[in-house]
Order: C-alpha cells, then sequence, then structure tokens
C-alpha cells in the first residue's frame, strides 16, 4: 500500500546516508575491539582498557563532568528562556546575544577560557587590581583539581547552553498563549503557571535538548585539555591517547564505545523519563 | 523562499567548482607534523621549499590527522602524500608502510642519525631531516639565586633543585618550569637525561635502587615546580609570560622565548648527575610512504632538503638544527646563537652521557614512552610509592621490550636479543 | 508573553518594580556572561606580542592589529575561507534534503522500527568522529571523493543530521493533520498538499536546522583535516598547530575562526528561533 511504504520512503535517503557513512566505518572500527590480530574473538581489548590505572578515573571525571554541567545548563537555559519570553523590547537583540556560543568551537572556546584563567591570565590581573591578591594564582596547577574542575565546568557552561536555549525557545514558542491566559483567569501564580503549564508541554523539547546536550557532554575533550592540562582523563582523550600516542586502535575502540554505550544508555533513559502519552501532542 | 534559492544556486556553484578541480596538481606533497604553527608554515613555503624546482606543497597538521592520513593511504594503497615529515617517535610505528630510501644521496648527513633511519631493519626507512635537543633556558633575573659556586653551565642536579628551591623562597612563587603538559615531551626527559644521569641507562637499569634516587630528586626538583607546569607543553610561552624564570625543553620549544628578547634569556646545558651529563637528541626524519604516487619526485625533495644551504633555511624557520654538515653564517637568529651555545657545551663537557632514541619498538614506541609518562603521573603526581610503581612499570616495560624483540641502546651496554630489564 | 503580561499587569506594585529591577538585572548579567569572555578574546587579539604575555593585563588594549594582519595574509586563508563556505553550503543543502523527509515521516506516521532509527540517528554524535576518519578515508581514496568538497560535506552531513531531523521532526509535529487534511478534501494529493500547504508554513524552521548544519560544519576540524589537502577548509587551515603557536597568534587564530560565526548568526538570527514552525512571535 501506497501509505504503508511512505514513511520507509522518506527515511531511506537519511538511512543510506547513516548506512554509509556512520555504520559502515563504525562496523570497521567496533570489530577491532572484540577481534584479535589472528582473526579470533577476544574480550583482551577491554580488559586492558578496564584494568588501565587512568580507566577508573577518566570514567569518573566525564561522569562528574556530564553531571556538573547539564543539568545546570538546563535549568539556566529554562530561565533564559522564560526570561526571553518576558520580554517587550529588545527581544531579538537579546536571543542573539545569548546564542552567540552556538557558533563558537570548543577550540575557541579553550582558548577564550584559558586566557582568563591562566596564571597570568584576566581573572588573576582582575584580582590583582583590585588588591584581592598579592601575586597571581595558578588556578590551573597539579595540586588545584577543584579549581581546574571549576573552570572546565564554566567553560563548557558558557560553551553550549545556547543550543538548549534555542531548542527550549522555539519549544516555549508552541505553547498555546491561551493557556497561559486561562490560568491567569484562575488567578494562577507565576510558578505554578511554570510547572503546570510550561514544563509539561516543553516536554518534547526537554527531551531533544537534553538528549543533545547529554551525548555532547560524554564526548567533552578540546576544553578539557585546554584548560585541565593532563590533570583531568576523560574518556575521549583516553580515546586519543590509545590511537595515537599508543597506537592501539583496539583498545581506543573498546574506550569508543564504552562512550556510545554510555550515551545510548542515557538516551534512553531521557526518552522513557520524559515520553510523552500518545495523543498528549500538540 | 529567497534564501533558498540563493543557496541552490550556491551549492551548485560549489558543485561545479568541485567538479573542475579534479585534475592533480605535480607537486610534492609534505606531509608533515613539525612546522605546523602558522608562522613556521608560511617560512616552510616561502623561504625553504619556493626553491624546489618541481614545486611542493607543504601541508602540516596535527599528530591525529597526520598518522589518520598516512595509515588510511598506506591502507588503500593509493594516495597523495609524497614525503612524511616528522619526529623518529610518530615514524617508527609506520616502519612496513616507508618505502627504503638507501638509493638516495646522504652525502654529509650524520651516521648516527642515519642509523637510527633504519629503525632496526637492513632498509633506510627514513633520512634525518632536522635536530634538536633538549637544553634549558633561564630568565636573567634568576641567575642571581644560583647557589653559592655553582656554574650555570655546568649545573648538577642537586644545585638545580636548590636553585628552584632558593627561587621558590625569595619570590614566594615556584620559578622552576617543565614541559608536562599533554604535549609536552616530558618522556624523552626521563629516558634521555634523568635515567642516564643517575643510572647510565635508560631500560635495563629501570627499578635499580639508582632509578629510585633518581625519581626522589625529581620528586624533590618538582616540590619547587610551578604547578602549572602540567598544562605547559611549550615553556617559550610561560618564559615569556614570566610564569617561570627557569625551564627544561628542547630547542625549538624555547626559540619563540629567545628570539623575542635575546637580552633577557640565556641558554644553558642539562644538569648532570652521578653517572654523567645525560642527554639525547630529537630527530625529525622525512620519509617516503609505499604508496606515494610519485616516488622519484618524493626523493628529489628529500635529496633538496639535505642539502646545506637548504638545512639552514630550514633552521631560520623551524628552530631545528641541521643533520649535516654546515658552517652556520653569523646572520642567525638569536635563538640559534644562544641554544647553539648550550649545546655545544653540553656535548663538549667532560662528564657528557649522549644517549640515543629507542629503535626497533615497532608500533610499541608510544607504549614505551607511555612507561616513563606513567611512572612520572603516578609517583610525582599522584604521590604513589616510588619503589611500587617502579616494579609495577618494569613489569609492563619487560613484556614490551620482549615483544618487540628490541636490543638496547646506548646508553645501555649492548644486548643479546631483547634488552633486559633487570 | 504570559510573564511580561503578569509583570504589566503585577498584584502588588511594589512587588512588580522588584521583579523588574531582578528581570532587568539578570537580562544584563546573563549578556555579560556571554560577552565579557569574547571581549577579553578581542583584547587578545588586538593586543602586541609583549602585553598578551605580560602581567597584570590591561583590560583595554592598545590596537596592534599585526596578529590579525598576520592571519589576513597569510597565504592560503582566502581559498581555505572559500572551501569552508561550500562545503558548510553543500552540508546544509544535503543535511535538509535527507533529514527533512526522515523528520516528515517521524511526525506523521507511527511505523515500526521508529524508535531505532531515532537511537540510530543520535548515534552519529555518541561516536568518536577521528575513529571513524580512518576508515572513512580509506573508503574515500578508493572511490575518488578523496579532497573533495562534496566528500567532506557529506561527512559534515552525517554529524548535522541528527539536528536535522529532530528539528524537522518537532517542526511538522507542529503543525496539525487537519490543515493537510483539509487540502486533501480540496483536490491535493499528499505531495501537492505538502508543498502548496505544509511547505511555505515550515520554510523559516527549515532554514534554522540548515544554520546548524552550517555551523556544524564550520567548527568541524578533525574530518576536514584528515579528507581535505587542496580544498582545506578554514578550522582545518588555520588550527593545524595553532596551540603550538605563540600565544598571540593563538589569540587572533581563535578570533578569525570566531568572528564569521558570529556574524553569520546574526545574519540569521531571524530564522534560527522560527525552527519550532511558528515561534517568532
Amino acid at each position: 500500500m501506497y501509505s504503508r511504504n511512505l514513511p520507509y520512503l522518506l527515511l531511506l535517503p537519511a538511512t543510506l546516508f547513516l548506512c554509509i557513512f556512520f555504520l559502515y566505518p563504525f562496523v570497521l572500527v567496533a570489530w577491532q575491539a572484540f577481534v584479535s590480530d589472528t582473526g579470533e574473538f577476544t574480550s583482551e581489548y577491554f580488559m586492558e582498557m578496564a584494568t588501565h590505572w587512568k580507566f577508573n578515573t577518566a570514567l569518573t571525571n566525564t561522569f562528574m563532568l556530564a553531571l556538573a554541567v547539564v543539568p545546570f545548563q538546563i535549568a539556566l537555559a529554562l530561565y533564559m528562556a522564560t526570561l526571553v519570553n518576558g520580554m517587550k523590547r529588545g527581544r531579538d537583540l537579546i536571543l542573539y546575544v545569548w546564542t552567540i556560543p552556538l557558533g563558537i568551537s570548543d577550540l575557541a572556546a579553550g582558548i577564550i577560557w584559558l586566557a582568563i584563567f591562566e596564571q597570568t591570565g584576566f581573572l588573576n590581573s582582575m584580582l590583582q587590581g583590585l588588591g584581592v591578591i598579592e601575586q597571581p594564582v595558578g588556578f590551573l596547577g597539579y595540586q588545584s583539581k577543584g579549581t581546574i574542575f571549576l573552570a572546565i565546568v564554566l567553560a563548557e557552561i558558557w560553551r553550549a547552553t545556547a543550543i538548549v536555549l534555542v531548542i527550549l525557545v522555539a519549544g516555549m514558542g508552541l505553547i498555546p498563549k491561551e493557556y497561559y491566559e486561562a490560568a491567569e483567569v484562575f488567578g494562577a501564580s507565576r510558578w505554578k503557571q511554570f510547572t503546570r503549564i510550561t514544563l509539561p508541554m516543553l516536554k518534547p523539547s526537554l527531551q531533544t535538548a537534553m538528549i543533545l546536550r547529554v551525548i555532547l557532554a560524554f564526548e567533552v575533550f578540546a576544553v578539557v585539555v585546554a584548560l585541565g592540562g593532563t590533570n583531568l582523563p576523560i574518556l575521549m582523550g583516553e580515546i586519543y591517547t590509545w590511537q595515537y600516542d599508543l597506537r592501539d586502535s583496539s583498545v581506543a575502540a573498546a574506550y569508543a564505545l564504552v562512550v556510545l554505550a554510555i550515551s545510548i544508555a542515557f538516551t534512553l533513559l531521557i526518552m522513557w523519563g520524559l515520553r510523552t502519552p500518545k495523543g498528549a501532542r500538540v | 523562499m529567497m534564501v533558498k534559492k540563493s543557496l541552490m544556486s550556491l551549492a551548485l556553484a560549489a558543485g561545479l567548482t568541485t567538479l573542475g578541480a579534479g585534475a592533480a596538481s605535480a607537486d610534492v606533497l609534505f606531509w608533515s607534523t613539525q612546522g605546523n604553527t602558522v608562522e613556521e608554515s608560511q617560512a616552510m613555503r616561502d623561504q625553504v621549499l619556493a626553491g624546489f624546482e618541481s614545486g611542493a606543497d607543504f601541508q602540516p597538521s596535527d599528530t591525529g590527522p597526520w598518522i589518520t592520513r598516512i595509515e588510511a593511504e598506506l591502507q588503500a594503497g593509493s594516495g597523495k602524500i609524497g614525503v612524511l615529515g616528522s619526529l623518529h617517535g610518530s615514524l617508527i610505528s609506520l616502519g612496513d608502510g616507508l618505502a627504503d630510501l638507501s638509493d638516495v644521496n646522504t652525502d654529509g648527513v650524520n651516521s648516527t642519525f642515519l642509523e637510527l633511519g633504519k629503525l632496526g631493519t637492513d632498509q633506510q626507512k627514513y633520512i634525518p631531516w632536522m635536530q634538536a635537543t633538549y637544553i634549558m633556558a633561564a630568565n636573567k633575573k634568576a641567575l642571581e639565586h644560583l647557589p653559592e659556586g655553582a656554574d650555570v653551565m655546568a649545573l648538577s642536579y642537586d644545585q638545580l633543585i636548590e636553585w628552584a628551591k632558593n627561587m621558590a623562597d625569595a619570590t614566594g612563587s615556584p620559578k622552576f618550569g617543565f614541559p608536562a603538559g599533554p604535549k609536552g615531551l616530558k618522556h624523552r626527559f626521563f629516558q634521555g637525561y634523568l635515567y642516564p644521569s643517575y643510572t647510565n641507562s635508560m631500560v635495563s637499569k629501570f627499578r635499580s635502587p639508582e632509578a629510585e634516587e633518581a625519581w626522589n630528586k625529581f620528586k624533590e626538583l618538582w616540590s619547587y615546580t610551578n604547578p602549572g607546569s602540567t598544562n605547559f607543553s611549550f615553556m617559550q610561552e610561560p618564559l615569556l609570560t614570566e610564569e617561570v624564570w627557569v625551564a627544561f625543553d628542547h630547542t625549538a620549544r624555547l626559540a619563540d622565548a629567545f628570539n623575542q628578547r635575546p637580552d633577557d634569556f640565556i641558554g644553558f646545558p642539562a644538569p648532570a648527575g652521578p653517572t654523567g651529563r645525560g642527554f639525547m637528541p630529537v630527530v625529525v626524519g622525512m620519509a617516503v610512504p609505499s604508496s606515494a604516487p610519485d616516488m622519484a619526485q618524493a626523493k628529489e625533495l628529500i635529496a633538496y632538503l639535505s642539502q646545506p644551504e637548504t638545512q639552514i633555511a630550514t633552521l631560520k624557520a623551524t628552530n631545528f638544527f641541521p643533520v649535516v654538515d654546515v658552517e652556520l653564517p653569523d646572520d642567525m637568529p638569536a635563538a640559534v646563537k644562544l641554544s647553539g651555545a648550550a649545546i655545544a657545551a653540553m656535548s663538549g663537557a667532560a662528564d657528557a652521557n649522549p644517549g640515543l632514541l629507542p629503535v626497533g619498538l615497532g608500533d610499541l614506541g608510544g607504549k614505551f614512552n607511555a612507561v616513563y609518562v606513567d611512572s612520572f603521573e603516578r609517583i610525582v603526581l599522584a604521590g604513589q610509592d616510588v619503589r611500587a610503581v617502579l616494579d609495577d612499570q618494569a613489569d609492563t616495560l619487560r613484556k614490551l621490550m620482549e615483544e618487540a624483540g628490541a636490543p638496547c641502546w646506548a646508553p645501555d651496554a649492548d644486548s643479546e636479543g631483547a634488552c633486559p630489564v633487570e | 508573553m504570559s510573564t511580561a503580561a503578569k509583570m504589566a499587569t503585577g498584584n502588588v506594585t511594589g512587588k512588580s518594580a522588584w521583579h523588574k529591577y531582578v528581570f532587568t538585572g539578570a537580562v544584563i548579567l546573563l549578556c555579560l556572561w556571554v560577552l565579557v569572555p569574547i571581549y577579553l578574546l578581542l583584547v587578545n587579539t588586538f593586543s602586541s606580542p609583549e602585553d598578551v604575555s605580560g602581567f597584570p593585563k590591561s583590560f583595554i588594549p592598545n590596537i596592534d592589529t599585526g596578529s590579525v594582519e598576520f592571519f589576513l595574509n597569510y597565504a592560503g586563508v582566502g581559498q581555505a575561507l572559500w572551501s569552508s563556505i561550500k562545503v558548510a553550503t553543500v552540508t546544509m543543502i544535503l543535511s535538509i534534503m535527507a533529514g527533512a523527509p526522515a523528520g516528515y515521516a517521524l511526525s506523521r506516521f507511527e511505523f515500526r522500527g521508529k524508535e531505532t532509527f531515532r537511537v540510530l540517528v543520535l548515534m552519529t554524535r555518541a561516536f568518536p568522529l577521528p575513529l571513524l576518519a580512518l576508515p572513512l578515508a580509506v573508503m574515500y581514496l578508493r572511490i575518488g571523493l578523496d579532497d573533495t568538497v562534496l566528500g567532506l560535506a557529506l561527512v559534515h552531513t552525517m554529524l548535522a543530521l541528527p539536528f536535522a531531523v529532530l528539528i524537522t521532526f518537532s517542526l511538522f509535529s507542529g503543525i496539525p493533520v487537519e490543515l493537510e487534511e483539509a487540502a486533501w478534501t480540496l483536490g491535493c494529493n499528499r505531495f501537492q498538499a505538502f508543498v502548496k500547504v505544509i511547505l511555505p508554513l515550515v520554510l523559516p524552521g527549515i532554514t534554522a536546522s540548515a544554520i546548524f548544519a552550517f555551523v556544524i560544519s564550520w567548527n568541524e576540524v578533525f574530518a576536514a583535516a584528515v579528507l581535505t589537502i587542496e580544498n582545506r577548509t578554514l578550522p582545518a587551515f588555520l588550527l593545524q598547530g595553532l596551540g603550538n603557536a605563540p600565544l598571540h597568534l593563538k589569540f587572533a587564530g581563535g578570533a578569525v575562526l570566531v568572528l564569521p560565526a558570529l556574524l553569520f548568526i546574526f545574519l540569521v538570527r531571524k530564522y534560527l528561533f522560527s525552527m519550532w514552525g511558528i515561534a517568532n512571535r
């Protein structure tokens, strides 16, 4: 039947794309993680990865970073989106300013924040100018893992909140005005309007935003290297190390599969947690 | 609608140009990890390669893309890369994919380095392109804090530690710097400087009591080292910002500081330990992948780059020293003069103990380096027990050496079969 | 709009004024939060090399354009910029051509494999591109796509596809099916109804999704550095060795990379917020 095949027909271009440019190379890479040089299935590479002394640290750090960054970003973006929606004039300009980081690559973001936090950077210049400190503080030294972590969290929030904001602002625009008008009539407080109307209606956008952010958070790399140097091992950094320094693409592939598995797990979790019941879509 | 239309026409235009650009250019593609900063690439193209008659296209890149691209070309069996330029350490892992360059004229090229370029085989896998070595650099402000009786041109590790301590006490913050950042070449310091200076060995005495002493000394030095060091990959930057006053790094990575403020800095030899003044060269090689589109032209480029005049032009462009015998003219940049003096003092010292780069490790070279870097991170950064870490890492090292079957190299004594880890 | 309406009609005047201060304060603070780091990058970009490595730093640049001029005069920058624009443009078009039909299908039909497809699309972002680059490069070398604008654009499209699918999915979901059905009863077939009724409504949103694709392509470095040589894009061309470059050039390079993207977002900001269809009121 025409319309039964139509969805598959429509999916065809995208699927073809994914098969050729993602699945094909992906299978080749993933294969390396399971098959030894002699062509036998082996768990040796996963063992090597898991028993390496940096694995646990890298895994923990990656999780901690995602955990520190993503929830805060979602909350901040929600707040920013509400602010924007309450704006009468200058909405376009403010939105533009807030979405600027969208165009900034992680490499550039790393450079920018290094200029702020390094020992001779802007933060130290300001603190010294204000007389808070006598001489520059090394924020990014190896003993100050806490400040390194904080600096990375700040830089990540600065860099990647814009994408969440864009998705949420657009999603809020979809909520019919009538709902709020009705709520006004019944005298619902703004907080109540937010929790009873905005949040539930925003579920699909929230879902999209969270999935995208979580996936990208597990791949965080350039900013961490710029600010943390070798102090804060993360999964992506280990992938690079194994692939290019240690020249062991099997273990690198094993690491990459771990990243993928975590991402898929979180994606499913978010999909399930923020599912919209059928028929409740706008 | 307008936007959409103009986008469409743009895309069409783009598609057409793509088709038009299909004709291959005849230039040799020089795929290099060195000279990859914008200033250096520009100098390489304008000052060095402009004189190559058949034309060369210098494309530098970071290690990741560099390895990925050449591996892809080797796997595909065809490609665009004519000549590879990279550190000894990156070239050893490509061993089998490199063509034999025995028929390239190598008159005047340093014979020790030529031997390294065979990578333990009987073929000339790469031809040395340029070299550097690690030296020390100091801001002149630091000199007044030198320990009494110490000669900066002939320091010992103990004196260096005392010096670093004096500076930290006097200024309130550690002023010694070490390139322990992600791209810093710290493994070469442990392999070629610390170990030979304390154990007269790089591999076989890895877990000896002398090695334990060496690591404890380094830990002591580290306590007077700028903690930002784990972010430093190129010591010229913190030297210029004066975050550090005294630093250890290789000559090309100090050059900017010397060139920008030649009157403020001095260069001097690496320190000496109980078994002499260990030091090690950094060798950059040129190789031709077996997938090269035009083997003859690629070899021509290598021969061109080995000429004395080209080597001097390369020195000016990249701050790496020639590997052929040449008289350096007088109009050299300050970095060359300052580091040249330090190198001369280091290699001419009575207690000089030169080491060689690892050979015969194949694609285990990276893991070999990781043994030293991991030891550093565990002992010095994570504060783990020296003895335990050395014993643990020695097992890894022994396995690596046996798997690669690599015999010992200087300063370790020659071995029958794989270099033993005692 | 609700909060604004609420504010205008605030219950208690004092509370309303207080709200207004908090509101304005928060907006200004957040603007500063975004702008100050960029300003500092520009300060470093337009300072002399000595000032860039000096301490304490001045928060007002002494306007030294040496570093920027170096980049502008750097041989090949123009060509790399042109390559970047070509690749990003082709990426925009391809990602819409492949993504929009998929988004439409996801929004209008219930079918088997729907969730699988959604997860599959997202997987492309969850696996590190640097590892995929090797098999892709081998494939490209064998089939002759190596070092072409199209080849790189195809890889970038793969990266942009999740965004294109998700955004267009939301767009189409925001348009009532009844609108289409009405068109069918008036004698349009499915395709005609789509072109005449739906397309005009979603076009701004589609443009927004194209903008995402553009930005993704613009900032991608690794695949560009491996898959192109003559046709290197600006990030791949400039960023090689940027980490090793002297400080002043590092910052100038960062600025050269950031500014075109800012300009682009500024030019297309209208579309950016219309991606959920009717959002831009």
